[in-house]
């Protein structure tokens, strides 16, 4: 290379050849995306980042927490955000950062002790970038979870109202500690709410009962019977029934039903209501 | 000097409202009120109100159960009616279980419970 300037800092090791390491680096990152994001796309989002580096290594050294780069570490959040939306893993978003490394490589060629040290400074910035975006990754798919988590939690516990006093909650899924609490609250409200003396737990939709859920499920019986109303526990299947005995959990004086339908009939009997089936009609 | 919580009167059912906050004097005095009043109106019930306490603690947890050993000792059955669901959360993770206690969810439930054991107990 014939214009040499000295001394020759990362900034200069940038900009040298700008639109080959461009896009060189521009290359590598859509040939690792496979197509799954347009061309056009990566080179807007690059060609950004490539500007806020140099200008931020311009500005302010090689500080990545610093002031200086914060324009290219809110794009790098960005990025990062929409890649975790997008369902790419951690390694293709880092290579968006990584990759520059590589298309700086070519400017190794010369031997320049200067160009070297530059180029591994550089590295060092560019290595804090891409642990930066993998947290940033892995911060959003953290948010994306709790988010889920909790839609789940809103969706999976109704309590809905059987007859005149008479509540139900059919549980689906597996129960943990945090559910059952949230079950445990909405079931008790429900109760005051509806004036209902008497409450229905199915766990039907319940893969797997432990002693851990039966302790919860005892819990919120005693609860509600606590505010004065009666509690029936009903569809627990063969296999649960087994796991019960097995484990050696008592349910104590807790009623139990196999289906929903028992609780219910149990239940509306107990409210001083009875079903009279009529003549004539066939069942 | 803590103020006393009043015993009311309903024909044979005494009802107690709790409307502040319970201290330990508080519910000693209660107790023993409790006690004559039973003797002296041959109360055959005591409903126990607590719609307006929101936070409980072993203490009047257990202040109920023995509520409730008093009056069954002076032949008089205890409902504790108005139990709000974080109340009855916070007995339950203290063990509580208040075994010997009956509840109803409101006044009205609970004097028809009342109403109903003397009906059964005539029948007998």
């Amino acid at each position: 290379m014939a214009k040499q300037v000295s001394p020759r800092g990362p900034v200069e090791l940038l900009t040298t050849d700008r639109e080959k390491v461009t896009a060189d680096w521009i290359d590598t990152v859509a040939g690792s995306l496979q197509g799954r994001i347009s061309r056009a796309e990566v080179d807007r989002e690059l060609r950004e980042l490539y500007g806020a580096l140099v200008e931020g290594l311009r500005e302010g050294g090689d500080d990545t927490r610093g002031e200086s780069l914060s324009e290219a570490r809110a794009l790098l959040t960005e990025l990062s955000r929409n890649r975790a939306r997008q369902g790419f893993t951690p390694s293709e978003t880092a290579i968006s950062v990584l990759a520059l490394k590589q298309a700086l490589e070519p400017a190794l060629r010369n031997d320049s002790a200067d160009d070297t040290t530059a180029y591994l400074r550089l590295a060092r910035v560019l290595d804090d970038l891409a642990l930066f975006t993998v947290e940033a990754y892995t911060r959003t798919r953290e948010e994306i979870i709790s988010s889920q988590a909790a839609q789940l939690m809103e969706l999976s516990t109704p309590v809905v109202k059987l007859w005149n006093g008479v509540i139900a909650v059919p549980l689906v899924g597996t129960l943990d500690s945090a559910r059952t609490q949230v079950v445990m609250e909405k079931l008790l409200q429900a109760l005051v709410d509806t004036g209902s003396e008497q409450a229905i737990i199915d766990i039907t939709g319940v893969p797997a009962v432990d002693t851990q859920v039966a302790q919860h499920l005892l819990k919120t019986v005693v609860a509600a019977r606590l505010m004065g109303a009666e509690c029936t526990v009903s569809g627990i299947r063969p296999q649960i029934a087994q796991t019960i005995v097995a484990l050696g959990i008592e349910f104590g004086d807790i009623i139990t039903k196999a289906t929903l339908a028992d609780a219910l009939q149990h239940a509306l009997r107990a409210s001083g209501v009875d079903l009279v089936a009529h003549q004539g009609v066939g069942r | 000097m803590s103020e006393r919580v009043p015993v009311l009167r309903i024909g044979d059912i005494l009802l107690v409202s709790i409307q502040v906050d319970l201290e330990d004097q508080t519910v000693l005095d209660l107790q023993e009120d409790l006690a004559d009043q039973i003797v002296a109106r041959s109360a055959r019930g005591v409903i126990i109100d607590i719609t307006a306490v929101e936070i409980v603690d072993s203490f009047v947890g257990r202040m109920l159960a023995t509520i409730a050993s008093i009056s069954r000792l002076l032949d008089a059955e205890t409902v504790v009616v108005g139990m709000r669901p974080a109340v009855a959360i916070t007995l339950v993770e203290l063990g509580l279980s208040l075994g010997g206690v009956r509840t109803a969810l409101d006044l009205e439930k609970g004097l028809a419970l009342l109403r109903r054991s003397a009906t059964g107990a005539e029948l007998q």
